[in-house]
């Protein structure tokens, strides 16, 4: 069993290891791992050891230690990070390191928490599989033919293959969940705002978040009230009180008021794998008899929830990325007849193939003439979907799907064929669009051994609530104790 | 209403200023073609007096006091620039020369 945050920080306390050690073997394990997996862009040896020996004098000066301290975390690329580079998985960021420092990698390392490395992404956060990064891609550790998921699919397949014990991922129409799922591991996207996005290469700046990813739902919950709550360096931040996610976390589930669970019929229709069919429905019956009491309810809108974030995203998102002009920073194309010429060769050589789609997309979608049957059609088309969970949670606390119709997928499997790759996010793209909080927890494996995840869904903001039902169906089962066989 | 030729695309890639090869302009006529294809199931729902929701929570205006502060060192955002000079982001001719 792999190091969790609470094993680290006693082991650390009691001087068992020191966060020197704790760095050298994870940084030993990813030189290992690495040249197969391929998780990670840039790993972060000289820095990280800093970060570990300024732990290990605290330590020895008797001071007091927080819980993330000398714990190894790995970073999506398009989280700025001063002096290491930032690439997003894009060559036009190939040459890029920001003067500047996100507001949660800030909070990480004001905590002690050690950054082990920047991980490998589709493109801009533009995929599902990590096959869109312009580094290559990345393996899933439970079977190396097979995609990661995406975009945070670096960070996914690290924190499977125990290449950290933690890390970062970014979430606009289920980056983290989905990733988490394929890899069997712990993946949260809190409520829209809960967590600073400043300092995150923005995609679709409506719809992004940033959340963590983890071996347990407790690694997670400590992970998320390290980088939630208010930064007034962005303008979408919630002002709100940080519960202490952690210590609301009971080892048994035995809730006062009866918990009202929902399964979203429309997530059990066809298409979906028969194996996360029953994976699923078999750990909906684990929380019935934690004493959850389960319905069936329809979100009718749901399936409509892709279309539309297909036109919401690449909207937003081709103007997100016109500021990659090569004027300020980035790469510039060699010797540019004039200004145009050097926009537009640098972007055609800079982006890759999917988001050159997405910005086609967007452009397309937001020109004179298109505007209302496309763009604006999908914003009311977000309204309803909203109403469809207002309503479900008038019945329910929490609701429940699968986070993937399908196990991992073979490498190359869909990268021609990019509406079948779109596909992958049907499950995750509704709770962006609506704004609200889920995570993905490992429920079971296929035939092959692949892992399944469980999507949980709850009302804005009630990030305890969905952390404690999630690691009650945890501590009652064992999947989330499963490893990949590596070395 | 949903397919898109290659002089569209063409046309697309230039608001978005992307030197699309022609092959790449008839992949993504195709490929657009059939994403746009699947967007139209969009009109089996009724929108009729449905408010558009621009962002996912809503949050009043904020502000904060206009007071001067230092962001980036104008130093450190020149350092990692394609062409800095001096002060300056140097880029190509804009205007043609005068005749």
């Amino acid at each position: 069993m792999a190091s969790t945050i609470r094993t680290i920080h006693e082991q650390l306390i009691s001087k068992e290891r020191s966060a020197v050690e704790i760095t050298t073997e994870t940084l030993a394990r990813i030189e290992q791992l690495e040249p197969q997996l391929h998780s990670f862009l840039h790993v972060t040896a000289e820095s990280a050891l800093a970060q570990a020996e300024a732990v290990d004098a605290q330590i020895a000066a008797g001071e007091a230690i927080v819980p993330l301290a000398g714990v190894p975390i790995a970073i999506k690329d398009n989280l700025c990070t001063t002096g290491i580079p930032t690439t997003c998985g894009s060559r036009i960021l190939e040459n890029f390191v920001p003067p500047y420092e996100s507001t949660v990698t800030q909070k990480l390392k004001d905590a002690g928490a050690v950054i082990i490395g920047k991980t490998n992404m589709d493109e801009f956060a533009m995929g599902s599989s990590t096959e869109n990064s312009g580094y290559g891609r990345t393996c899933n550790p439970w079977d190396f033919d097979r995609v990661p998921g995406g975009s945070s699919g670096g960070s996914a397949a690290a924190v499977a293959a125990d290449e950290c014990a933690i890390a970062l991922g970014s979430d606009t129409g289920g980056s983290i969940r989905q990733p988490a799922s394929l890899c069997g591991v712990v993946g949260m996207k809190p409520t829209y705002g809960l967590v600073s996005r400043f300092g995150l290469v923005a995609y679709a700046s409506s719809l992004d978040q940033i959340g963590p990813l983890a071996r347990s739902v407790e690694d997670a919950a400590i992970l998320l009230a390290a980088i939630a709550g208010y930064d007034p360096k962005d303008s979408t931040s919630i002002k709100v009180e940080i519960p202490n996610y952690a210590q609301n976390l009971q080892p048994n589930f035995r809730p006062k008021a009866k918990l009202r669970i929902g399964i979203i019929q429309e997530t059990f229709g066809s298409g979906l794998d028969e194996a996360v069919n029953t994976a699923v429905r078999a750990a909906v019956e684990v929380l019935q008899e934690l004493g959850a009491e389960i319905q069936v309810v329809s979100c009718p809108r749901f399936g409509y929830g892709l279309p539309a974030y297909y036109i919401i995203a690449p909207s937003e998102a081709s103007a997100n990325l016109a500021r990659y002009d090569a004027v300020k920073y980035g790469v510039r194309v060699e010797e540019p007849e004039n200004l145009l010429d050097m926009y537009k060769r640098t972007r055609a050589q800079g982006f890759g193939t999917e988001v050159k789609r997405r910005i086609m997309l967007g452009t397309y979608a937001l020109s004179a003439g298109y505007y209302d049957a496309y763009y604006l059609k999908a914003q009311k088309v977000r309204t309803l979907i909203k109403q469809d969970f207002d309503a479900a949670f008038e019945k329910v606390d929490i609701l429940i799907s699968p986070t993937s119709p399908t196990t991992a997928f073979t490498a190359g499997e869909k990268t021609d064929d990019p509406l079948s790759m779109y596909l992958s996010d049907l499950m995750t793209i509704p709770v962006n669009l609506a704004g609200l909080p889920a995570i993905s927890v490992p429920c079971g494996f296929d035939r092959q051994g692949l892992p399944i995840g469980m999507h949980l869904i709850s009302k804005v903001l009630r990030e305890d609530l969905l952390l404690q039902v999630a690691h009650a169906y945890e501590q009652a089962t064992q999947w989330h104790r499963q490893q990949p066989q590596l070395l | 209403m949903a397919a898109i030729d290659q002089s569209e695309v063409h046309k697309v890639a230039d608001l978005a200023r992307l030197a699309l090869s022609p092959e790449e302009e008839k992949t993504f006529a195709g490929q657009l073609s059939s994403i746009l294809d699947y967007f139209e199931q969009l009109s089996e729902l009724d929108t009729t007096d449905v408010e558009p929701t621009t962002r996912a929570i809503e949050l009043s205006n904020i502000t904060r006091a206009d007071e001067r502060k230092t962001g980036v060192e104008p130093a450190a955002m020149l350092e990692i620039a394609p062409e800095p000079d001096g002060e300056f982001f140097r880029v190509p001719q804009i205007l043609a020369d005068a005749e």
